[in-house]
């Protein structure tokens, strides 16, 4: 088995948490050796960065260099071409900085290429089975792929659990001198953050949230009639943003926001993971749906297959009446 | 500004319960409805929308089969100058650098400033466009939410990154860019307006018109495969409530009520 690179994000001098991610991902590729982690970026942050590694890795690749202060994916792609061994297998988190390095660096590197990889389903000395989701995780796929000369994975944030192990003692080697000069085409300027909401749905503990199941912009009223009879706040699924129904602020995911409720009421909400990752603190799940099929059942504590239209007013009648009934 | 965009017609998960066959070895492809994939037509859009401030062309092309000249013409519909098939059964089974490799010999028979994808499809990785930059040697951006075009050959562009912020970029032309949904709001598309372009010529091109090596592209040059559709046991799934809707509401109430989500 070709050595195993894990690419590391990291932030303000501290890696993210895929970082342990992909030491458990790698560990299901090659079970009897630690992964190498690369850790790039700017000398200043990397120093904490690769002290906190070395306790999970076999040995941590340092590329320092002020261009790379920031992630741009084309300078780290140059850094990495440089540095990486041809028949490597490179674990890259599948979010947003690995989907905008990972499939060009395949090409420059003569390496193969998965993305967005759940699972790992067989391992051979020049071959890899691995599991994918499609369709919005209706169907999953067995994806096989020839890595004799080396292969680039992306792999799905929080679907491989760390594990506890042994502490690894990796060591720090300094790789900075092979990369050489940088150049790039795109020039990062600034971030800019998100706009505060109307509404914070990030502090209720209660949340009605709607998916493309409600169908059209008219529609958003019933399910607010239904938040405020119960006393939440309206949040949604992206398609919702999409179309301009609500407001960014009011999403729940990956590029929305992340949410702790403690009961999610998910109305037409198909359940794609970059929703189901903005979900935490493990909240009372409650799933209507047309579709039987639809990924958010798999997830949700309780289930109604139906019509959002006729069955959400019917609920918020049942509760204005509990309401009423209580007030005498 | 001549813009291309790479769009493909993908079975439509807003329109179909997607569920495996009865070999189990692919999704059941029967009464399927099929539509350009939705990140795509955003793309579309907004070449329209470049060309409408500071003149240009727009060209969709895909690679596939006759099957996908209705995405062709229907993009055509939406305002888009030309559409082009890229057609040959040495490309079936072509993995994504296939995809980009054909896609990238038809380019470089043109001149375009700009090419556009979906960052990805309903059935694929966000993967094409990031290949076919790296091919083409040219920059690349995914995730791209707004797009403003500079002087001297140049794109302000913002990346969608993580907590709903924006990364603003610059980037030299030509480049490849995804395109995210919600950049902008795709124009509808009627009857009529398909009924106008349906007889337009749709140039085809095919391996040898192309120049293409069968050897470089197709399923003896895949090096990732897809084995077999499945759908994943469950893990303990949801308690699903079958009555009637009055019970289920009643039912729901009760379990809302007692984790203190009424108030």
């Amino acid at each position: 088995m070709a050595r195993i690179f894990a690419y590391i994000i990291h932030k303000n001098g501290v890696a993210d948490d895929s970082a342990a991610e992909l030491v458990a991902a790698a560990k299901q590729i090659e079970a009897s050796t630690l992964a190498t982690a690369i850790v790039i970026g700017r000398s200043a942050d990397l120093d904490t960065v690769c002290g906190n590694l070395h306790t999970s890795y076999g040995e941590i690749w340092k590329v320092a260099d002020d261009a790379l202060a920031y992630p741009n994916a084309e300078l780290v792609r140059q850094a990495l071409v440089k540095v990486l061994p041809r028949d490597s297998v490179l674990l890259v988190p599948h979010e947003h900085f690995g989907i905008d390095l990972a499939p060009g660096l395949s090409i420059k590197l003569n390496a193969a290429f998965v993305s967005d990889v759940v699972a790992i389903d067989e391992v051979k000395s020049d071959s890899l089975k691995v599991v994918r989701q499609e369709f919005g995780g209706q169907v999953s796929a067995h994806v096989c792929c020839d890595i004799s000369s080396g292969v680039v994975l992306t792999i799905r944030p929080g679907a491989f659990k760390p594990q506890g192990m042994s502490p690894a003692n990796g060591v720090v080697v300094d790789k900075s001198s092979e990369v050489g000069a940088l150049t790039a085409r795109r020039r990062y300027l600034e971030t800019v953050v998100a706009e505060a909401g109307d509404v914070d749905i990030t502090k209720h503990t209660v949340l009605v949230s709607i998916g493309r199941g409600i169908q059209e912009k008219d529609n958003v009223a019933i399910a607010q009639e239904l938040a405020d009879a119960m006393g939440a706040a309206l949040s949604c699924s992206r398609p919702v943003v999409d179309a301009k129904w609500l407001e960014k602020s009011r999403q729940v995911g990956t590029s929305g926001k992340t949410v702790k409720p403690k009961v999610y009421l998910a109305c037409g909400i198909s359940g794609a993971f970059q929703h189901l990752a903005g979900l935490k603190g493990n909240p009372f799940i409650i799933a209507i749906n047309k579709n039987p099929k639809a990924p958010i059942f798999q997830v949700a504590d309780v289930g109604i297959v139906d019509d959002l239209l006729e069955f959400l007013p019917e609920l918020t009648n049942k509760i204005r009446e509990m309401h009423s009934v209580s007030v005498k | 500004m001549e813009i291309l965009v790479c769009a493909r017609r993908v079975p439509d998960t807003s329109e179909n319960e997607i569920a495996l066959n009865s070999a189990g070895n692919d999704i059941e492809r029967d009464d399927l409805v099929y539509s350009i994939n939705e990140w795509d037509n955003y793309a579309v859009e907004e070449a329209l929308q470049i060309v409408a401030r500071i003149g240009g062309t727009v060209t969709v092309v895909t690679v596939g089969n006759d099957d996908d000249e209705e995405v062709l013409r229907r993009e055509m519909a939406m305002g888009a100058n030309h559409g082009v098939l890229i057609s040959d059964p040495a490309f079936d089974g072509s993995d994504a650098k296939g995809i980009a490799t054909i896609l990238k010999t038809f380019i470089q028979k043109g001149r375009y400033d700009l090419i556009l994808t979906g960052v990805q499809a309903e059935d694929g990785g966000a993967q094409v466009g990031g290949m076919l930059a790296a091919l083409l040697d040219y920059p690349f951006a995914s995730l791209v939410n707004s797009l403003e075009v500079l002087d001297g050959g140049k794109l302000k562009i913002s990346r969608e990154i993580e907590g709903g912020n924006k990364e603003i970029n610059e980037i030299d032309l030509p480049c490849v860019l995804s395109i995210q949904t919600g950049i902008n709001e795709p124009r509808y598309v009627g009857m009529r307006g398909i009924r106008q372009v349906a007889s337009v010529p749709i140039p085809t091109f095919n391996a040898s018109s192309l120049g293409i090596d069968p050897s470089n592209v197709g399923e003896a040059a895949a090096r990732v495969k897809r084995v077999d559709y499945f759908v994943p046991a469950l893990g303990k799934g949801a308690q699903m409530l079958e009555g009637s809707r009055e019970e289920n509401i009643d039912k729901l109430v009760e379990l809302v009520a007692a984790k203190g989500g009424l108030k």
